[in-house]
């Protein structure tokens, strides 16, 4: 017997449904996108794709200039900070002209915003920078993010036509193609104990009967956060689907799909995770900072994977052991991190 | 131990750093007995790969003595003599099994980075940026070499390093780029390049048959280099006359079967094409200057093979697509699929075929290397290829 679970339809997200079983969609397309509301709101987040833009292209073609302007000391590490800032803004200016989902592009900004800040903050901390500049810099960024605040929440009610469990919900689709058959590729991960091997957030899964499961998960600044989660649909071989029970830290559902791929290479997995992320989207977005995003984290999660299923364990460089930034040289607690990871 | 490090554009500095440390099942450490600089660490040098960080240890090319293994490496055990190549595979992935090595799914932790840039990523370097997998490279006494059960190759202790070390990299390097050319008898094979994998292609074009291989560069001493020790027939200053005329020339006006680009991102040409390109760099308009490959293109005979084995990193500016569709040409390229060509191209050396030491110009220690990079950015002193020893 099949129990399904309800998908975000149309309209995007329909978030009170969760926790209830309803009926799951095996095969979604981009159609479930929803279109992007064509009104005053939309035509100032294009405006502020446009301001990307222009931004962007000042900062990847003058960032000496640029480095000038806002205060901050001209050196080559400021340069190539400020170039790299110029290719996000070029990005995020594209995607949010793009239009197709302009409400995330939006909040991308928002999170670029706070990079900027968090950079500008640097800077009035050193020596070296022309503090007046830098506040004049970093008012200016205030204000446009005030604007790019203002912008996503007003396309997310619209998106959302006011309804939803929280306008902080997270929505999630990659897949990745791993050398070996589905039904192997379905034991191991039916079996949830094996989740943390791969799941870089995810500490530790306890099985407590043949549906439900004790989840705990590493979560912003230090803290975790724990739910029971239940099986809401178990093919075998083909599907498992999830989600969290009620009052979870982390309201949350999730579906794997194990499909043989062409040829002899193996299975396609498709994965399809919405969770409710603690703090909200201010929230996710402080954690993006520190991080990748969260459809980075999966396909990295599913990267990890193909690794473990592949080659027998996750793949480790000198610097990917390290949270965030470390140069590519051995350190002296790498074998310590090396082994627990 | 002493390892090279990268500060910034043009900054480099012999450091003391942690030894390196088992951190999967299938690494192995290797004590580096000799070590080179290629001439694809002068663009990180110039500062024009992204996504490098200061403190990053470089070096690709590398080969020394196994000091410790991991649980699984079960191929290897102290104090076997190994040369390691410079791109990390699993040897289990559908590409490793496709014998596509550079391309290996599982070896770039930091993939999510090279997708960015590229779409897909390609396999984790040593000593190559973040974006290639944050791997600390070989310029060091010591090396942490991952999937050490697929990579490194032993060698047999009859041939010197200066004989096998560049199996980790430039011979099959220029191996590939010959091998791609499909050379048939009777090709003329033109090279853009003879810095050390411009000699390693003219030499492996030679070994395939080529019947004519004409060598592009404007050193006299290159040059010379190319027509004395590597088997080139013909050679072009470009700076003292022009590559396509000459070339026209050569062919009789059919142009090579294959041309092959050993330059890569940071070309040098005729001065205005020079200026133009070296502009559009320093403004990030574009980041690589493909002068080299534009004029490939333009030479090569229709329905004729470009093999392009020079680094490229990101976008070019006026590629001449018109030349490539309506001459029908082929473009092959890629990073060295170094698994695939050590064993053959050591069975080459043994049998002596080729002595790959032909290109070694100059010999320092490893505390020297930033004296080496300069040498060799600024070609002091006729400096072709710098070998490094502990």
């Amino acid at each position: 017997m099949t129990t399904a679970i309800q998908q975000p339809n149309r309209t995007g997200r329909r978030w009170e449904d969760i926790g209830e079983p309803s009926r799951f969609e095996w095969d979604q397309g981009p159609e479930n996108l929803s279109p992007p509301p064509a009104d005053r709101t939309v035509r100032t987040a294009r405006g502020l794709g446009w301001f990307s833009i222009g931004l962007g292209l000042a900062e990847v073609a003058a960032p000496r200039r640029m480095a000038r302007l806002i205060g901050v000391e001209d050196d080559d590490t400021h340069r190539n900070i400020l170039f790299a800032y110029g290719l996000r803004e070029i990005a995020s200016g594209l995607a949010i002209l793009a239009g197709e989902r302009p409400t995330g592009a939006v909040w991308a900004r928002v999170g670029g915003d706070l990079m900027d800040l968090a950079f500008l903050g640097r800077a009035m901390a050193s020596d070296r920078s022309e503090r007046g500049k830098v506040a004049l810099a970093t008012a200016a960024v205030l204000g446009v993010t005030a604007l790019d605040v203002m912008t996503g929440q007003r396309l997310k009610q619209q998106t959302d036509g006011g309804k939803g469990l929280s306008s902080g919900a997270i929505d999630v689709r990659q897949s990745i193609t791993i050398g070996r058959p589905p039904d192997e590729l379905y034991r191991f991960w039916r079996d949830f104990r094996n989740l943390p091997q791969f799941m870089e957030h995810v500490e530790s899964v306890q099985v407590l009967d043949e549906r439900r499961s004790h989840w705990k998960a590493k979560a912003p600044a230090g803290s975790s956060v724990e739910w029971d989660a239940s099986i809401v649909e178990d093919r075998p071989n083909e599907a498992i689907a999830w989600q969290s029970e009620p009052q979870a830290d982390v309201p949350n559902r999730g579906t794997v799909r194990f499909k043989p791929a062409p040829g002899n290479l193996g299975t396609e997995i498709h994965v399809s995770l919405q969770y409710d992320p603690p703090g909200g989207r201010l929230g996710a977005l402080v954690a993006k900072l520190f991080g990748e995003e969260p459809s980075q984290q999966v396909k990295s999660d599913l990267r990890r994977l193909k690794q473990v299923i592949e080659t027998g364990e996750v793949v480790h460089s000198d610097a990917s052991i390290h949270r965030g930034m470390h140069p590519a040289q051995p350190s002296a607690e790498a074998a310590k991190l090396g082994g627990d990871r | 131990m002493k390892a090279n490090c990268w500060l910034g554009k043009r900054k480099l500095e012999v450091r003391e750093v942690p030894d390196p440390k088992i951190l999967n099942g299938r690494d192995a450490i290797v004590r580096i007995t000799s070590t080179a600089i290629c001439g694809s660490d002068l663009h990180i040098y110039n500062g024009l790969i992204p996504t490098m960080e200061k403190g990053d240890i470089l070096g690709h090319e590398f080969m020394g003595e196994v000091v410790e293994t991991g649980p699984s490496v079960k191929n290897l055990k102290v104090g076997d003599r190994v040369v390691v190549p410079f791109t990390i595979a699993c040897g289990a992935c559908a590409n490793c099994q496709r014998d596509l090595w550079s391309l290996c799914e599982n070896s770039n932790p930091n993939a999510w980075i090279a997708e960015k840039l590229m779409g897909h990523s390609p396999a984790g370097l040593f000593g190559y940026s973040h974006m290639l997998g944050g791997f600390a490279g070989g310029q060091a006494e010591y090396a942490r070499v991952p999937f050490a059960d697929v990579g490194p190759l032993k060698v047999p202790e009859e041939l010197t390093d200066d004989q096998v070390l560049f199996l980790s990299d430039i011979f099959p390097t220029g191996y590939m780029g010959a091998e791609m050319c499909n050379i048939q008898p009777g090709d003329v094979i033109a090279v853009w390049g003879c810095g050390p994998v411009g000699q390693f292609a003219i030499a492996s074009a030679r070994l395939l048959g080529a019947e004519r291989i004409i060598a592009i560069d404007r050193f006299p001493y290159r040059l010379r280099m190319a027509a004395e020790k590597a088997g080139a027939t013909d050679v072009i200053n470009y700076e003292e006359e022009s590559t396509l005329e000459r070339i026209n020339e050569i062919t009789a006006g059919r142009g090579p079967d294959a041309c092959i680009d050993a330059v890569g991102m940071e070309a040098h040409g005729p001065a205005a094409i020079y200026a133009y390109d070296r502009a559009k760099q320093a403004l990030m308009l574009e980041t690589d200057r493909p002068i080299a490959l534009r004029e490939a293109i333009m030479a090569c005979r229709p329905g004729g093979t470009v093999s392009v084995i020079g680094v490229y990193g990101g976008l070019i500016d006026k590629f001449p697509m018109g030349a490539l569709m309506n001459k029908s040409l082929t473009i092959r390229s890629g990073q060295t699929h170094m698994h695939r060509y050590m064993r053959p191209l050591l069975d080459r050396i043994q049998k002596g075929e080729i002595d790959p030491s032909f290109v070694i110009t100059h010999r320092m220690k490893l505390a020297d290397a930033p004296k080496g990079f300069e040498m060799f950015v600024n070609k002091v002193d006729n400096c072709e290829k710098v070998v490094l020893s502990a």
